[in-house]
């Protein structure tokens, strides 16, 4: 086994491999994933050519790219696809904003900081299903009590139906999502922020930089790895779930939150249409990995100009 | 390691108190923010059935009614619903990091080939919306007769776990030196031994980081919960609270509440604890990954 001839690339962490029978350790986890998510996966992906139909008996066949030409014509999905980007992509930028003012925040030497940082755990320690049924509680026209707290500040537009009108439904659900998406950004910035060396501030404040300055040299480059990873994972999650804008609107009002896994979760499992379904699944996850793809390559692009 | 990083020179220090309205005003608008809602479920698990119906809700309860409580946990099995989620929870957070650990290993530490066509598996089972690979799993689950089953939820987040599983614990690999298995080898230790005496021990604050999200994820689970679980007695607690809000949901809100705040305190504890291993394990994920 030890059969070490060469010491070169050592600190790039691939090249020679020490460890020859390392192989071999991927196969317990391998097995499972095969056959409980490559399989059911290709099986998704393969039905995506099909024309698979709810029902006993139907019998199914291979039609080539026709869902996908169908698709292409399909109006009211392309309307759900664009708002299903308009709303990771939001829901994304609104937490991260949030969530890294909230890292700053808890950064400083401050009274309550021990409350604040139990409560910015709160939205991920709560059960999804929980948060989605606590807010449309709480958003509920009359009954509900922030419309009774915005009446009682005389708030102009407090007898407004949050998640019922046509024009804050989208608004107010994305900012539903940035509070279910605040916690894992805020607590993964904040680590960031206090891996900084402390001698490369008191560095930094000795030349006289100022206050902005040291956000704008140090804390943000200190953190710009762990964002990028945190807007690429927050994209992927929001873009595919649906469970929040399936019990907060159920894509309504009139369409205006209805995110493409919803239509295709509609499609196949109220419709029963699940070749054409999947085929929007498929049009899906190509759209998350090519802007992927296009955000990776020019966040590394930048990184390679510092 | 608590120390601020945004220290105060001396010059500045009498300018401080001026960012210090502004600062506790966005203080106060997070509190109200995160808290407001945990809050108001707290109080109003506290409430009667009568004063629910009320138009006008006041915020504290009028009297502390812990009927609630009782019932949910008496009547509406939460008990057996938290057990069942305890016990599917624990076995996929142990089973996924027994398989998880060699395997993150291996894929860090393979050639680029390898380690680029499981990265992007991984990827791909990540992007690919859920409800869409819910059919052909739900029939394959079926098959191996593990429907209905609490063993037969615990093999799907076993699956679902492991790709973020193996991406967060490949990144901790990498972040390993290599110099320190390179001087296993020569001192002649099998690959075996370098995994269990060289990286293991390095590695096991990446371990728990990955162990507490596996739980997480696995305790609030709810969408494959609701296709693959039939019968009441293995319900997962998500699925409970979540019967509360049926076409009845009006009446049942005291219950509801108080579920709902009984389900999320153990999670805020362990996260209260384990926050910095936490978010350590994340970073560890994407800078090294």
């Amino acid at each position: 086994m030890s059969t070490v001839t060469t010491k070169k690339a050592k600190s790039s962490g691939k090249g020679k491999m020490y460890n020859r029978g390392a192989w071999k350790y991927a196969i317990p986890a391998f097995i499972p994933l095969l056959l409980l998510s490559v399989v059911p996966l290709s099986q998704a992906i393969w039905t995506a050519f099909t024309d698979n139909v709810a029902g006993f008996h139907v019998k199914v066949k291979f039609i080539g790219l026709e869902n996908f030409h169908r698709l292409l014509g399909d109006k009211l999905f392309w309307a759900s696809f664009k708002i299903g980007i308009i709303w990771a992509v939001s829901v994304t930028l609104l937490a991260l904003v949030l969530g890294f003012g909230l890292a700053l925040l808890l950064n400083q030497k401050l009274r309550f900081l021990g409350l604040m940082r139990v409560l910015s755990l709160v939205p991920w320690a709560m059960p999804p299903v929980i948060v989605a049924i606590m807010w449309n509680l709480l958003l509920r026209p009359t009954s509900g009590p922030i419309q009774g707290i915005l009446e009682f500040l005389h708030i102009p537009g407090a007898k407004t139906d949050w998640l019922g009108d046509f024009n804050t439904a989208f608004p107010t659900v994305i900012l539903i999502g940035a509070w279910v998406a605040m916690p894992i950004i805020t607590v993964s910035i904040l680590a960031a922020i206090q891996g900084i060396p402390m001698d490369m501030i008191e560095a930094a404040t000795i030349d006289g930089a100022n206050a902005w300055q040291r956000f704008r040299f140090i804390t943000v480059p200190a953190v710009r790895a762990i964002t990028t990873a945190l807007v690429a994972l927050n994209i992927i999650w929001n873009f595919s779930s649906f469970g929040l804008v399936f019990v907060l609107t159920a894509g309504g009002p009139g369409g205006k939150t209805f995110v493409p896994a919803l239509f295709a979760y509609n499609e196949a499992f109220k419709y029963g249409n699940f070749g054409y379904a999947a085929s929007m699944g498929v049009v899906m996850a190509l759209a998350i990995l090519l802007m992927l793809g296009v955000y990776l390559k020019a966040s590394k692009r930048e990184d390679t100009q510092r | 390691m608590s120390t601020p990083a945004s220290v105060i020179a001396p010059a500045e220090k009498r300018k401080r108190k001026y960012y210090l309205i502004p600062t506790y005003f966005a203080v106060i608008c997070y509190v109200i923010f995160l808290g407001f809602p945990f809050l108001w479920m707290f109080t109003t698990s506290l409430k009667s059935p009568l004063e629910l119906l009320q138009l006008h809700q006041t915020l504290l309860p009028k009297g502390l009614y812990w009927q609630n409580y009782q019932d949910i946990i008496e009547k509406r099995g939460l008990i057996n619903s938290a057990k069942n989620s305890l016990v599917i929870a624990t076995a996929t957070t142990v089973i996924t990091t027994i398989f998880a650990v060699p395997a993150g290993y291996a894929i860090a530490r393979l050639k680029k080939v390898f380690s680029g066509a499981a990265t992007g598996w991984i990827l791909i089972s990540q992007v690919f919306p859920v409800s869409l690979v819910i059919i052909p799993l739900f029939m394959a689950v079926r098959r191996v007769g593990l429907l209905d089953t609490i063993w037969g939820l615990i093999l799907v987040y076993l699956v679902a776990s492991l790709p973020f599983a193996l991406w967060m614990l490949k990144g901790y690999v990498a972040s390993i030196p290599m110099d320190l298995e390179e001087a296993g080898a020569m001192d002649g230790a099998s690959s075996f031994q370098i995994l269990r005496r060289i990286v293991f021990p390095l590695l096991l604050p990446g371990i728990v980081a990955t162990a507490l999200f596996t739980f997480l994820n696995s305790w609030n689970e709810f969408f494959f919960a609701l296709v693959l679980i039939q019968s009441p007695e293995h319900e997962t607690l998500p699925l409970t609270l979540a019967r509360f809000m049926g076409s009845e949901g009006q009446v049942l809100l005291g219950p509801l509440a108080a579920g709902a705040f009984l389900a999320t305190i153990p999670s805020l504890l362990v996260f209260g604890i384990m926050q910095r291993k936490l978010a350590s394990g994340l970073l560890a994920g994407a800078v090294k990954g």
